[in-house]
This record gives structure tokens, C-alpha cells and sequence, in this order.
């Protein structure tokens, strides 16, 4: 039965970006745990031998010709952004490479 | 209530198109009504009168001119579910995180809408990001079943199937992950269909969850959802999971089936939809639904489909998986909001801060269980092992249309429940999705069409029709059957049942 | 920290180094990767953009057919098996040039595997070093960082968004690990990347230009003790943007990790960047944990399957590549293997081929390569490729020379123009009126200027000293800045004295 620590529930939280609060820890540890252990019956279910499905429909090679379409103009890319500067998007400072 | 309202899709528009009345006169009394009535269910989240009464007038000098209608349904008022982009409204997705963002772009299913003369009237309201099945997770405030205001109208989709169901429009667009249309539909008393999985083009529809989304009809009749589908439905090449083939003939086979003979065609109950959990008034509907099947001459056998009792879970892993990354895209960076900018924190604070405040606690919860079940070292157990069921559940849909034609069951286990009732517990609020899922896994075609009232609460049951992946057209068919001998039996449209909203007011 | 480096030929005797290479080359496609956007390089910021590369809600990738024909000539052209069926997964991080905050890339089904690419070295062996996958992904965006100094991430103030290069198609090229190198391994990691480069440019697939950045390197180093068979820790040493820079980073992660080692240090797996100017490493990005990128397919896209037949067509366009070319090269200009393996050293063959390929005779376009473009790249401390002047252009030139339209004089003036990136050769002919004048009308007004300005050597000419016409001749050809047909001149001097 997966249990989840409120560690976890927060290495989660970093990971996926969301700065929660000390109640969220608590309240989405206790969620958790009763959603993983109600799912966890998956494990169960499939044996090795079978197939992951990842499409329902079963399409292969799906292909664009290398053809130029007309995107957005710089105004319309730049829409819907908080902030701009000298074309392009204005975002707080970066804290390191990737 | 302006009696224009009442009419379905296929009469308001062959009254357009042969200049009876015009578009705009068809556009205004639905604007009428949606001012008159949604204060009190709230299904919409953006309305535009003038750009509708532009679009209508547009058909109607087109009409006027001598032009042939761009579609069956030009000139007829729609509801577009706001997960779709739209290049003259907001698309909220009902959060936060989006509101008042306007995209630069249509989704293609608005193109078509636009490009068939359908006139987009507002776009509807929606649990965030399409998570949820009552409606009250939109970050906007729920909307009200127009069958009882203290209900809710389902979801996600709740805001489409109650504009429907209320004659806001006549027709509206959802989108069904997991039945976001289907379940909806069951307990508003309206048709909502959830296409074959690559059948109506997913290019602007915002994702939650890619592998499973699908847009669809909302309608209250079966023939104006199998008009709206060929108008929406088709290949598009900007969408590489769009099938490229034509879109079944459903309008035929809507009108073959309202001939009221289902001779020769084999129906399967799925067995694994009913025992506990089951409202027994649902069921009871449900039986007889299923006897009417059978009157209309369809063979009905008993079907085992095992693997569905694990659909739920297997669907519970995957959707949260794939939102978890299809959402991380919603940063403040780009578009949206942004909170906790003060010219000192970086970006990564910034991020996490706007994802905090701009996600409500469902959201949340999905992208850290899809966080969870995607991590290395629990990939295998959780989501490896999701795929595996799907794969089972989709031999039991072939072994199942091995032996009949179509497949059915409610659409969902209960009549729709008082607002607030599930909204501390998410499992119970997931179980409104158990016998729509197996679809959305398979990537079939299904269904929901009014069946009746539940004989203990007086509300909206839904009897749900599987048919094969691109067979679409079969589902049509047997849903028109069934919907003549059901108003045939009951003395009248079920829809035109809906209490007057105006007369209950709030 | 440099001064407790180990001398070369000590960290040898005392270390094994291996290597392990990624190369991430940009497909010149006429469109990005997934969506129709034009792929080119130094438009205004956000004029390249749309819905999909954007990551808009909504958008969804379609992926382009030339992309992955090219990865898979790519993978035939590096000895790899083509994967029967392979797909895209989707690598989850933040990051703000990313659009998606995931990178569409391939993960453990890419679509080309176990390959090898032979190298020359210096002294003309060969050394073949054993690929281990080709894959495709996209490119992220760039950002530019403000108000901090040079543009550097520390100290900025906030940083700035460009998304024109986001989603173009990438090929990431990754190695087996390199043993055995010794103390060439330096020396092989850049033959290796020059390697890659000029079968990338055979194939015609990529600008694969260091410079610009749609070729970059990044350089994984791990040093074993000698006797011992597992490999140490290894650092990896980003963007290494030359191929000097590859040979230099190698050598100098090299003395840096047995200096640490010898110490009784540990090295930490890291990513490492390079500093040009002062060719030493520093240390970026600590990798606490593996990072957890929490991959799966990408459901927005289907998988690529491509018959064998497809793969047989597509082996059978491969072009002539590099090594099949060099040894055509020799039979036909008669080289010897000295005189080739300094070509290929100079990085001169291919390009020399390839302006033969343009129409220029061999030895014209061997001429010029290692001669004036040689110095050229020398004197601005760029590879021979990375000049600013293309096979093509060059053969332009040398045919503008055969036509008589330019003196070699002139040609190299031409020449200089196309490096100065004033245009194609006819357009700096044109723009600084560079042509051999041959106009006889404009020369024989010059003419008879010059014999009016100095009527004692008109009659000496006149004389039958028809040698004195080379004074003349002589200032004419100042008077025109050198542009004038000389040949022309002396005719039209003798025709008119004699008139």
C-alpha cells in the first residue's frame, strides 16, 4: 500500500512548481495516499506480457511536408504576455543554465 | 419563453434556410433567453451578442443574396465549451491561471464552426482545465442543473449540457476525457456524444489530457448532435492523431434510426455497470430503456467486460500523468497570470507562486498524483502498469463487438448530486466517471441519450451507447431508435420536460 | 587552480582518459520540427513564432517529414541501424526558454543506433570511434540575461525571451564511450567533430555551422586509473563552440580532473563550461540527484515506422561522403598522401571539392583555399569552413577570373568582399565597380589622356619603340585603380599613335 509523507508531498510540489502552503502539505498527503491506494490495484491487473497502449487509435507516420505556414506576427506572439521588452518576453531573472 | 428557443438545430435551421425567419431574429431570442435565465445557472463564462448578431447577419445577407448555406446548421446559435480557443473571446478553461486570455488564434473546431455558419453565441463554463464532473471546479463559480438549481449540471462540461438543457442554445460543443460530455448530458437530459478518438480535431482544444480529450456534440436531440459532428468532426492535418478518413455517415443513420426499427441489431449490456453504487431509480430507467431496445426489435444479450472494473483506476493514473505535463506549460511567463513578480525573485519563485495561486486544489492534486506516477521508480507500477489495463480493456471491446453491435449501460451511477455534496472527496466525485472511461481508455465511440427520469428523484438518467472505434455512425443509429420510442412512450421530448427557469427564477 | 595542474605527459602515465561526445546539430529544414515556421537563423526576435512552437494552450506538433528523413541519412551515414518503429517521449523540466516546459525529444526508442564514424589523424591513421544513437528533438528558446555584466546570468536583473529558435529540429549525435585514445584523446575528440561535421555537410542536412551554434558540442571526460577497467567520474563540458575549443576543453578537463585526483580529490559529476579566451573549465550546474525528467510517450504524437524499403531508398540517395570522396579526390588530382593528409589537416579538401563540384578547375580551387583563404582563416583564428564564404561563391569568382571579366588582382578584392558578408561575388563586383574595364570607349579617352600627358613617349612609340608603350599602358592601368584590361589597353595605345 503507497503511502505518501508530507517530504514527498512536497518534493512533488518542487517539482511540478507549485509553491504550497504547510495546509496543502497536509491536506494533498492525506488525499494522495487514498488515491494511490484506491489505483494501486493496477499493479495487479496486467501481466508482463502485456502490451502498453499509449494511442487508442493505432496511427503511424504521420507526417507535415516541410513547407513554410504563416505563424503569429511579433505583436500577436506577444499578446498575452505580462511583460515585454524590446521584442520579446520579459521573465524575473534566470537562476542557472539548464 | 420565446418558443424560437424550443425548436431543435434541424428545424431552425431549415426555417433559416428557407427564409422563414432569419438567423438574427434566431440569434436574439436565445440572447433573450440567456440573459433572462443565466444569472440563474450560470453556464456561461463569456457571451457575445455582437459578435453572434454579426455572424447571424452575415448568414442571413449570405442567404439573402441567393447563397446555397454553408452548412445544415448555418445561422443556428452554438455554445462553445471554453476550452476551445477562440480568436474573438477569452478562453479561460475555467481557471484563473487564464483568465481574460486571448488566445491568437481558433481552434479548428472554431474554424469549422465559423466556416459552417454556425453562430458562436459565448463560451460555457467548465470545471478548470476539464477536471472534475460537477462544474464547481471552475475557479468562476459553478453552474446550476437546470432541473433542480441546488444540483449540479455534471462535468466537466457542465456549463454546455445546462446551456442546452435550459434552451440557452441549441446546440453546444464539450469535450469528453473521461465523459465529460456524456456525463453531463446523463443528468442535464440532453445528447452528448464523444466521437472516436482522433474523429474531431483536437488542434486548439486546450489539453488535459492528450491521449484521451476528444471535443463533441452537446444537443437535445439525436439527429442536431449527428449535424453538429459532421460539422466539427474530420481530418485535420494539424492534428497527427486526427484520422484521416471521412466522418461516418451519422446524419443518415440518425434519420435511418428515427425510423424506429432496430431489427438484426445486437445489443450488449455491459455487465460490470450495475450493483452497488447504482441509484436503484437509475437502474430502474435504465431496464427499461433496455426493454424498449428490445421492442424496437434489437437482440439483447448480457456482455462480460472484466477489464472495465479497472478502467477507473488505470484512468485515474494516466489523465493525471499527462496533465501534469500538459499543464506545466502555464508558468506566467508567456501569457497569463504572473503573481509574485516584485523585480527580486526569479523566475523558478515566480513560477511556482503563479502555479500555486493560479490552480485550484483539483488541479493541484492531479498534477502532483501525474508528478508521482511518472517519476523514475514509480513509472512501472503506476503508469506502465495504466497502459497495460488499457490495453486489456480494449480486447474486451473487441471480443465484445465480436458478438454484438453496439454496447450499453447508464451513462452514470447517479442522478445528479446536490452542489458541495462531493466536493471534500475526491474518490466519490471520480465514481460519476466509472462507466464512462472504458471509452475515452479504448478510444471508441459513445454516447449518452436521455432515458427518462429516475422514478425516485425525478432527475435526468442517461443511457450510454458504445459503439466500435470509427463506427460512430451505429451509436447514431441505435440512440435515434431508442429516442422516438422513448418520446413516443412518454407523450413528448424529455428535454421539453426542464422546469420554466423563468417562473423558478432565483 | 591552474597551477596545480599536472603536466600532460605525467596525467598519461598516470590516467586513462575516456571520452564520451554529444554533438547537437540544427537540421536546416526550410521549417522548424513541428510546426510550419521558417527554421532561419538572426530574424527579429518573435517573428518565427506560431501557436505550436509557442506552446500555446492548445497547440499541438505535427512533425516534419524532411527532419526525419535527414535523421535517418544521418544514421545510414553513420554505419546505424534504422529503428523499425521508434517515437517521441516528452523530457519534463522548468525552464523559461522551454515553451511546453517539457522538450519533445527521443528517449529509449531513438530512431538510429550502433553506428561508427572512421577519423584521420594528424599523422594520417584512422581511429574509429563506436556511436551509440542518433535521435531528434527540439531546440529551445534563447534568453538573453539583463543588468547583470556581459550579458552573464549572475547578477541579472531579468531576462529576455526569444522563441524563433524554439522547436527547430535538433539530431543529437552521442558516442560510445572512447577508450584506448591515450594522449590523443584531445586530439580525436576533434577529428571526431571535424568528422562529423564535413559527413553533415556531404549529406547537406545542416549549415553546421560552430559559430552560430547549429553545431555544439558537449564533451563528456572521465579519467581510470591506469590497470583499472571502471570508469571514473565524469564531468561534462557544455556549448564548446569550435572545433579548437573541443581539442583544448578535452586536454584541459584532461589535466584538471588528474590534478583533483592526484590530490586526493574526488570529481563531481557536473556540467562544466568552457571559457574561450582563457581555454580552462568551470564548474556550472551541480547534478545533486540524477535529474528526475519523468519521461513517457508523447501522446501527441505517433510513432515513425518506416519500411525497410523506405530505408533501402534512402541509403541508396546517400551522397558521396567524406572518406569515398577523399580517396577520389587523390586518384584524380594526383595527390600525394602527404600533400593530402595536409589538405585534409587544413581542412581544405572538402571545400576544395566541393567548389570543383561548382564548376572551378581542382587546381584553381586548391589555390585558393590554401593559399589566400587559408591565411585568411588563420589570421582571424576560425576553421578554413567557418569563413564567411561558401564552395559555391568561391567558384563564382574563379570563373568571373576565367571569363576575363576580373583580373586575380580584382578577385581577390571580390573575395575580400564576400568575407566582409557584402554579398554574393556579383554583387560586390557591382557594388564596388570591380569588373576589368573593357569598355573601349571609357579606355580610349584614358588612353589619350595618358599619351597627351607625356607626348615625348607618344613619339618614341611612333619611332618603332613599341616597348615604350608599356609606360602608357602603365598609367592608364593607375588612372582606372587597375581595373582595365591591360591587354586591351596596349592594342588601343598602338592603334592610336599609329592613327
Amino acid at each position: 500500500m503507497p503511502t505518501i509523507s508530507r517530504d514527498e508531498v512536497a518534493h512533488l510540489a518542487r517539482l511540478a512548481r507549485l509553491a504550497v502552503t504547510e495546509e496543502e502539505l497536509d491536506l494533498f498527503a492525506g488525499q494522495l495516499e487514498v488515491i494511490l491506494t484506491s489505483v494501486a490495484r493496477v499493479g495487479e491487473v496486467a501481466a508482463a506480457d502485456v502490451p502498453p497502449t499509449t494511442h487508442a487509435v493505432g496511427l503511424t507516420d504521420v507526417y507535415r511536408a516541410d513547407v513554410p505556414r504563416p505563424g503569429l506576427t511579433q505583436q500577436q506572439a506577444l499578446s498575452g504576455a505580462y511583460a515585454t521588452e524590446d521584442g520579446r518576453f520579459r521573465v524575473p531573472r534566470i537562476l542557472d543554465e539548464s | 419563453m420565446t418558443r424560437l428557443t424550443r425548436w431543435s438545430a434541424a428545424e431552425l435551421a431549415a426555417r433559416i434556410h428557407a427564409q422563414d425567419i432569419t438567423s438574427v431574429e434566431v440569434t436574439r431570442a436565445h440572447l433573450d433567453r440567456i440573459a433572462a435565465v443565466d444569472s440563474a445557472l450560470h453556464a456561461f463564462l463569456h457571451i457575445d451578442g455582437e459578435v453572434a448578431l454579426a455572424a447571424a447577419a452575415a448568414v442571413d445577407d449570405g442567404l439573402r443574396r441567393g447563397d446555397p448555406p454553408a452548412s445544415p446548421l448555418a445561422g443556428v446559435p452554438l455554445a462553445l465549451k471554453d476550452v476551445f480557443t477562440t480568436a474573438d473571446m477569452p478562453t479561460t478553461c475555467g481557471s484563473r491561471m487564464l483568465q481574460g486570455w486571448r488566445p491568437p488564434y481558433d481552434a479548428t473546431v472554431t474554424r469549422r464552426l465559423r466556416e459552417a455558419g454556425v453562430v458562436i453565441v459565448g463560451k460555457t463554463n467548465m470545471d478548470e482545465f476539464a477536471m472534475g464532473s460537477s462544474t464547481e471546479n471552475s475557479a468562476f463559480g459553478p453552474t446550476h442543473n437546470p432541473w433542480d438549481l441546488d444540483r449540479v449540471p455534471g462535468g466537466s462540461g457542465g456549463g454546455s449540457a445546462a446551456a442546452v438543457a435550459a434552451f440557452e442554445v441549441p446546440l453546444a460543443v464539450g469535450t469528453d476525457t473521461g465523459g465529460s460530455i456524456r456525463q453531463p448530458s446523463a443528468v442535464t437530459g440532453t445528447v452528448g456524444v464523444k466521437p472516436t478518438y482522433g474523429g474531431v480535431s483536437r488542434y486548439g482544444l486546450v489539453a488535459f489530457s492528450s491521449s484521451l480529450d476528444q471535443g463533441g456534440p452537446v444537443a437535445r436531440t439525436v439527429l442536431d448532435a449527428a449535424l453538429l459532428h459532421e460539422v466539427i468532426g474530420g481530418y485535420d492535418p494539424l492534428d497527427s492523431t486526427s484520422i484521416d478518413a471521412p466522418v461516418p455517415p451519422l446524419v443518415h443513420a440518425a434519420r435511418v434510426g428515427a425510423r424506429g426499427d432496430l431489427t438484426g441489431v445486437r445489443v450488449g449490456v455491459v455487465s460490470q455497470f450495475r450493483g452497488d453504487g447504482y441509484q436503484p431509480g437509475v437502474v430502474r430507467a435504465f431496464e427499461v430503456a433496455v426493454r424498449r431496445l428490445r421492442e424496437l426489435g434489437a437482440q439483447v444479450v448480457e456482455v462480460s467486460c472484466p477489464s472495465f472494473d479497472h478502467a477507473l483506476p488505470a484512468y485515474y493514473l494516466i489523465a493525471p500523468s499527462e496533465c501534469s505535463s500538459n499543464l506545466a506549460r502555464f508558468d506566467g511567463m508567456r501569457y497569463g497570470l504572473r503573481v509574485g513578480d516584485n523585480g527580486s525573485r526569479s523566475a523558478e519563485e515566480v513560477m511556482s507562486l503563479t502555479r500555486e495561486a493560479g490552480f485550484g486544489a483539483e488541479v493541484k492534486r492531479r498534477i502532483m498524483l501525474g508528478t508521482y506516477a511518472l517519476s523514475a521508480g514509480y513509472y512501472d507500477a503506476y503508469y506502465g502498469q495504466a497502459q497495460k489495463v488499457r490495453t486489456l480493456i480494449i480486447r474486451d471491446f473487441v471480443a465484445a463487438f465480436e458478438r454484438v453491435d453496439v454496447l450499453v449501460s447508464p451513462t452514470t451511477p447517479t442522478t445528479a448530486f446536490r452542489i458541495g455534496e462531493r466536493v471534500d472527496d475526491p474518490l466519490a466525485m471520480y465514481l460519476s466517471d466509472l462507466c464512462t472511461i472504458p471509452a475515452n481508455l479504448a478510444g471508441n465511440a459513445a454516447l449518452s441519450v436521455p432515458a427518462g427520469l429516475s422514478d425516485e428523484d425525478g432527475l435526468p438518467v442517461g443511457l450510454q451507447v458504445m459503439a466500435p472505434a470509427l463506427a460512430d455512425d451505429r451509436a447514431y443509429r441505435v440512440a435515434a431508435a431508442y429516442e422516438v420510442a422513448r418520446d413516443a412512450a412518454d407523450g413528448g421530448p424529455l428535454a421539453h420536460r426542464v422546469p420554466d427557469l423563468e417562473v423558478v427564477g432565483r | 587552480m591552474t597551477a596545480a595542474l599536472l603536466g600532460y605527459d605525467e596525467v598519461l602515465a598516470r590516467f586513462e582518459p575516456v571520452l564520451g561526445l554529444e554533438v547537437h546539430v540544427e537540421l536546416s529544414t526550410a521549417t522548424k520540427m513541428f510546426c510550419g515556421c521558417t527554421n532561419v537563423f538572426g530574424t527579429p526576435p518573435n517573428t518565427q513564432v506560431c501557436p505550436t512552437c509557442l506552446g500555446l494552450p492548445g497547440a499541438l506538433p505535427v512533425l516534419n517529414a524532411v527532419a526525419v528523413e535527414s535523421a535517418m541519412r544521418i544514421g545510414l551515414a553513420l554505419n546505424c541501424s534504422i529503428a523499425p518503429w521508434c517515437r517521441f517521449a516528452r523530457k519534463n523540466y522548468f525552464y523559461p526558454d522551454m515553451p511546453k516546459n517539457f522538450q519533445t525529444s527521443q528517449y529509449d526508442e531513438p530512431i538510429a543506433v550502433d553506428g561508427s564514424l572512421a577519423v584521420q589523424l594528424s599523422d594520417g591513421s584512422m581511429f574509429t570511434v563506436a556511436i551509440e544513437r542518433a535521435h531528434m528533438e527540439e531546440d529551445t528558446g534563447k534568453s538573453l540575461h539583463v543588468g547583470g555584466a556581459d550579458g552573464r546570468i549572475h547578477g541579472a536583473s531579468h531576462s529576455l525571451l526569444d522563441y524563433n529558435r524554439a522547436g527547430v529540429p535538433l539530431i543529437e549525435v552521442v558516442t560510445k564511450p572512447i577508450e584506448g585514445a591515450g594522449a590523443r584523446a584531445p586530439e580525436i575528440a576533434r577529428a571526431y567533430v571535424t568528422a562529423l561535421r564535413d559527413l553533415l555537410r556531404a549529406l547537406d542536412v545542416s549549415d553546421v555551422r560552430m559559430d552560430q551554434g547549429s553545431m555544439r558540442c558537449d564533451a563528456n571526460v572521465s579519467l581510470m586509473p591506469r590497470g583499472s577497467s571502471t570508469f571514473g567520474t565524469r564531468t561534462e563540458t557544455k556549448n564548446v563552440n569550435s572545433l579548437r575549443s573541443v581539442e583544448r576543453a578535452v586536454r584541459y578537463e584532461m589535466c584538471r580532473q588528474a590534478a583533483v585526483l592526484v590530490s586526493g580529490g574526488e570529481i563531481v559529476q557536473e556540467t562544466r563550461h568552457f571559457d574561450e579566451a582563457g581555454g580552462t573549465t568551470s564548474a556550472g550546474r551541480r547534478k545533486e540527484t540524477s535529474e528526475d525528467y519523468r519521461y513517457f510517450p508523447e501522446p501527441d504524437l505517433v510513432p515513425i515506422a518506416p519500411s525497410d524499403e523506405r530505408v533501402a531508398r534512402l541509403r541508396a540517395t546517400l551522397p558521396e561522403l567524406p572518406r569515398q570522396r577523399r580517396a577520389r579526390a587523390q586518384a584524380e588530382w594526383d595527390l600525394s598522401d602527404l600533400e593530402l593528409r595536409d589538405l585534409v589537416n587544413a581542412g581544405a579538401l572538402d571545400l576544395i571539392a566541393a567548389t570543383v563540384d561548382a564548376g572551378a578547375r581542382a587546381a584553381d580551387a586548391r589555390s585558393w583555399w590554401v593559399n589566400y583563404l587559408s591565411q585568411e582563416a588563420n589570421s582571424r583564428g576560425v576553421e578554413l569552413a567557418d569563413l564567411p564564404i561558401t564552395p559555391k561563391q568561391l567558384a563564382r569568382v574563379i570563373a568571373l577570373v576565367d571569363e576575363g571579366a576580373l583580373t586575380n588582382n580584382l578577385a581577390r578584392q571580390v573575395v575580400d568582399g564576400v568575407l566582409g558578408q557584402e554579398g554574393e561575388p556579383d554583387e560586390v563586383v557591382a557594388a564596388h565597380g570591380l569588373a576589368v574595364v573593357s569598355d573601349d570607349s571609357a579606355l580610349t579617352a584614358a588612353v589619350e589622356q595618358a599619351l597627351a600627358a607625356a607626348p615625348d613617349i607618344a613619339d618614341k612609340i611612333r619611332g618603332g619603340k613599341v616597348a615604350a608603350a608599356g609606360a602608357i599602358v602603365g598609367a592608364v592601368m593607375k588612372a582606372t585603380g587597375g581595373q582595365a584590361n591591360a591587354q586591351r589597353v596596349r592594342e588601343l595605345v598602338l592603334a592610336l599613335v599609329s592613327a
